[in-house]
């Protein structure tokens, strides 16, 4: 774990073990140091936003280093089951590329629990891990203009619901009706991260 | 009865503007607001608006509105010509507007985003407590067009009793300052210099998102991936091609090239006023 500078007002905080965001993010949103003001967990790194005024970099990073992640569990979420139709328009082609059956590509995106890692890309995007390694596949070489909101897709690592009709590159597999992005709902996203997720048809 | 005023052209791109959405980057939405935070609340100041309230952003002037009943505005940012009614006014003062008068704003003679605010704001419905359009993450009203109308709201405080806010006008080439940005070591010691050392210009792809920037090339110590992880507003972001995007407003949570400096958050509304062709600089603060 490292914490690198990133201008007068933030800090990021760089992990080996990925899995370790959830927990320092958990950690110091139960305790938080003097003078931050905003977290933003992503992939392999958690930003934290101060107020210059009240905190700087070396007090937050050693306040950072002194913790204990191993040890923090993360925040405890509903687990959220969302309702998914697999008839997304590559899952041929991703089926192809893992060298298994259509079925089997499904069966195996059902099996996996994730857990919401982050939220990026969009408002209520959120990074889901837990893919089985066998679906790990890159992105779609042409991005699509547009992928309709509810599409489930897989790129790399993670797997994610679109919430929104946005341009995208992930491969689609499925799509379901359930909304993960409301911005009349409190709080509006439904996968924030740390929550448990699992996709059934 | 909610007084309404009409666009009759919206000019090259405007928005509605206010602080923006903060502390909700870890659901995946950016702060947007108001790209120069300061004329903002300068313009809402004169009117004797909270410097909260919502306002109009609007890309090197061009915008005409209707107002059918009585109102106080104010124009900040980047200097244009301004006539109320045929009438000719200057910019950072509070402008009274008779009923049934037109506000024409010429186009910009620098800068690129001028501010108007109308006294008791633009009283559109908040999206997760602010009136702002981000136009990347999709929130808040929609991009001004002709024929819209917009609602003014009632809360204000007492007129600030001014008739001029005095500003030092815009430099020709603006010095940003920049502190080192988290993948900095991902550089060539010598980029870091070369970004401070040279004159970079802004290309033509300058929106609320970011400004692209054209000048000498920042070389890589390190190949490779860097999944996403968050940006800052003044980010300078840097892609294979080695010429660095300088994130504004609308930019986006998280971003995928490694940031090599950051510009400081006190220079963020000089950068916001760059326009297409402009040079810039970069000073190590």
């Amino acid at each position: 774990m490292r914490v690198l500078p990133y201008g007068a007002r933030a800090a990021m905080v760089d992990f080996d073990d990925p899995s370790e965001v959830l927990g320092l993010h958990a950690s110091l949103e139960q305790d938080p140091p003097d003078g931050v003001v905003e977290l933003v967990p992503a992939a392999r790194t958690l930003l934290i936003r101060f107020d210059p005024g009240r905190t700087h970099h070396d007090r937050l990073a050693g306040d950072v280093l002194d913790r204990s992640t191993v040890d923090v569990e993360p925040r405890e979420a509903a687990e959220i089951v969302v309702p998914v139709r697999y008839d997304g328009p590559d899952l041929a082609d991703v089926a192809a590329a893992a060298g298994m059956s259509a079925e089997a590509v499904v069966r195996r995106h059902e099996d996996g629990t994730y857990v919401s890692a982050f939220c990026g890309f969009a408002p209520g995007f959120a990074y889901l891990t837990g893919l089985d390694p066998a679906l790990h596949l890159p992105r779609r070489t042409s991005p699509r203009t547009r992928v309709p909101a509810g599409s489930v897709a897989i790129a790399g690592e993670y797997t994610a619901v679109y919430p929104n009709a946005s341009p995208g590159g992930w491969q689609l597999i499925g799509r379901t009706t359930l909304p993960v992005w409301d911005v009349e709902r409190e709080p509006p996203n439904l996968l924030a991260p740390g929550t448990r997720i699992r996709f059934t048809s | 009865m909610t007084a309404k005023i009409e666009v009759v052209r919206p000019g090259v791109f405007a928005t509605v503007q206010d602080l923006g959405r903060p502390g909700l980057a870890a659901i995946g939405v950016g702060r947007s607001g108001a790209a120069d935070r300061g004329s903002l609340r300068l313009a809402n100041r004169l009117v004797g608006n909270p410097e909260s309230h919502a306002a109009l952003e609007c890309v090197l002037g061009g915008l005409v509105l209707r107002f059918p009943a009585p109102a106080t505005i104010a124009v900040t940012g980047a200097p244009c010509s301004i006539t109320v009614g045929g009438r000719a006014f200057g910019s950072d003062s509070p402008i009274p507007v008779g009923p049934g008068d037109e506000l024409v704003l010429g186009m910009a003679s620098h800068g690129l985003r001028c501010y108007v605010a109308v006294r008791g704001g633009i009283d559109v419905p908040p999206v997760l407590g602010a009136r702002a359009t981000d136009t990347l993450g999709g929130l808040g009203p929609p991009v001004l067009s002709s024929g819209m109308t917009l609602p003014v709201g009632q809360e204000v405080q007492a007129h600030p009793g001014v008739d001029l806010a005095p500003r030092a006008p815009l430099p020709d080439v603006p010095v940003l300052r920049v502190g080192a940005g988290p993948r900095v070591s991902w550089f060539t010691p010598a980029a870091l210099s070369t970004l401070v050392s040279s004159g970079y210009v802004a290309t033509s792809d300058v929106d609320r998102v970011g400004v692209r920037l054209g000048g000498p090339a920042l070389s890589r110590a390190r190949s490779g991936e860097l999944p996403p992880e968050a940006a800052v507003p003044g980010a300078l972001q840097v892609p294979p091609s080695g010429q660095p995007i300088l994130f504004l407003a609308d930019h986006p949570v998280t971003g995928g090239y490694p940031v090599i400096a950051v510009v400081e958050e006190a220079d963020l509304d000089l950068a916001a006023q760059v326009r297409p062709g402009q040079r810039v600089r970069f000073r190590l603060s």
